[in-house]
């Protein structure tokens, strides 16, 4: 009895368990495209099997909205490979999106059926504002982290930059991603200079 | 075009097109596979098309691979299923995989710090923007009083009483199929 239980608990512990439970939730409930599912994978991989912390979330994002090619899988093939190698990045594709995949090629014959019922249009609509306050909670979490790491005037700074750049100019996000890719890999540099400009002219004021 | 290509082959490479070129996830591609399918293969004409993405809408999941398998099995069974989502999934995910890995590789220099910093406020702005998009949405589907109300009582179980979203979209659906249509 007792050797049953631990069985099924190294079972439910297997990072691949874990990967085909926490990636097929998402597959099933991530209404309204891409997007939407970003906080989903983010609950699963960071909150509840902390696959990885909440920075290299971020700049996985960031990197995937770089390339070209649906988010979601880009994502779940790294978290998978990320715990288990490829054979990981596999059972996490397959788990994220055979579901979906498998019910596209059955459901065909009901089409009339399901793109006509208000009953079904209405029940994804009704999950819109949870996905709205998902992707709220996220934004401010990295716009708290932004702060925290850039200060708070560089970090406002940033903010209203990205602002125009993806509302006003409507650029797109990966450019504008890259923009700063590419402005960040010399932050440091930029930051350890103008440290000893200002050291510099204290000394000679002093 | 002069060669034909075998099927398995060719519903591979309309798919790897169509999403290599597609930039900004998959319903920027939409358009891109439309033009493979459609335009340049036949193997759908215009209202299966539309038909076909009218059912994916209605599902969950990634769009750009909901439509891969669905033509990929229409145009050739099984493998054309596989060879479809393969197209569509493998070559960025094994680009994001690369990138990653040398980028984590020099994860302590103060070049790759600085980027990681630097990414930050602007996903916090694109997920304040989408936030927008996705609220403005659903006003226009369910109107205000409905979507405010779902929103509050969301912020409350996710934010406050840390409820698995799982459980809470599943409320919001059952309040959308069965409340909402009383109202």
């Amino acid at each position: 009895m007792l050797n049953f239980i631990t069985k099924e608990e190294s079972f439910l512990k297997n990072p691949y368990t874990e990967l085909t439970i926490g990636m097929m939730r998402t597959g099933i409930l991530g209404f309204g495209g891409g997007p939407s599912v970003i906080p989903l994978i983010r609950h699963e991989a960071v909150s509840r099997y902390h696959w990885l912390d909440d920075d290299e979330f971020g700049d996985t994002l960031a990197i995937a909205n770089t390339l070209p090619g649906p988010i979601a899988t880009k994502m779940a093939a790294y978290l998978g490979y990320k715990l288990k190698g490829w054979p990981g990045a596999i059972v996490s594709v397959a788990s994220h999106v055979l579901p979906s995949c498998i019910a596209m090629v059955f459901l065909i014959a009901f089409i009339n059926v399901l793109s006509n019922s208000a009953m079904i249009s209405n029940m994804i609509a009704a999950v819109m504002p949870v996905v709205a306050v998902m992707l709220g909670q996220m934004a401010y979490e990295f716009g708290e982290k932004a702060v925290k790491g850039l200060g708070k005037v560089l970090g406002i700074t940033f903010f209203a930059i990205s602002f125009l750049l993806l509302q006003v100019i409507s650029l797109h996000p990966g450019i504008v991603i890259m923009m700063f890719l590419l402005y960040g890999a010399f932050h440091y540099k930029l930051k350890d200079r103008l440290k000893n400009k200002k050291t510099d002219s204290k000394e000679e004021s002093a | 075009m002069g060669i034909i290509l075998p099927i398995g082959v060719a519903v591979f490479l309309a798919f790897f097109i169509a999403n290599i070129l597609g930039y900004g996830g998959g319903p920027a591609s939409i358009p891109l596979m439309y033009d493979q399918i459609v335009t340049r293969y036949g193997w759908l004409d215009n209202t299966e098309f539309s038909q076909m993405l009218a059912l994916g809408n209605s599902l969950p999941g990634p769009i750009a691979t909901k439509i891969a398998a669905y033509v990929g099995y229409d145009v050739y069974g099984w493998p054309g299923f596989l060879a479809a989502l393969a197209g569509t999934i493998i070559p960025s995910a094994v680009a994001l995989i690369y990138l990653l890995k040398i980028l984590r590789k020099y994860k302590q220099s103060p070049i790759v710090k600085g980027m990681s910093l630097l990414v930050q406020p602007v996903i916090a702005i694109m997920m304040l923007l989408l936030t927008w998009n996705m609220a403005a949405d659903a006003v226009g589907a369910i109107g205000y009083f409905h979507s405010i109300f779902i929103a509050g009582l969301a912020f409350l179980a996710l934010g406050k009483f840390k409820i698995h979203p799982a459980f809470v979209i599943i409320l919001a659906f059952a309040y959308g199929g069965f409340i909402i249509p009383l109202t």
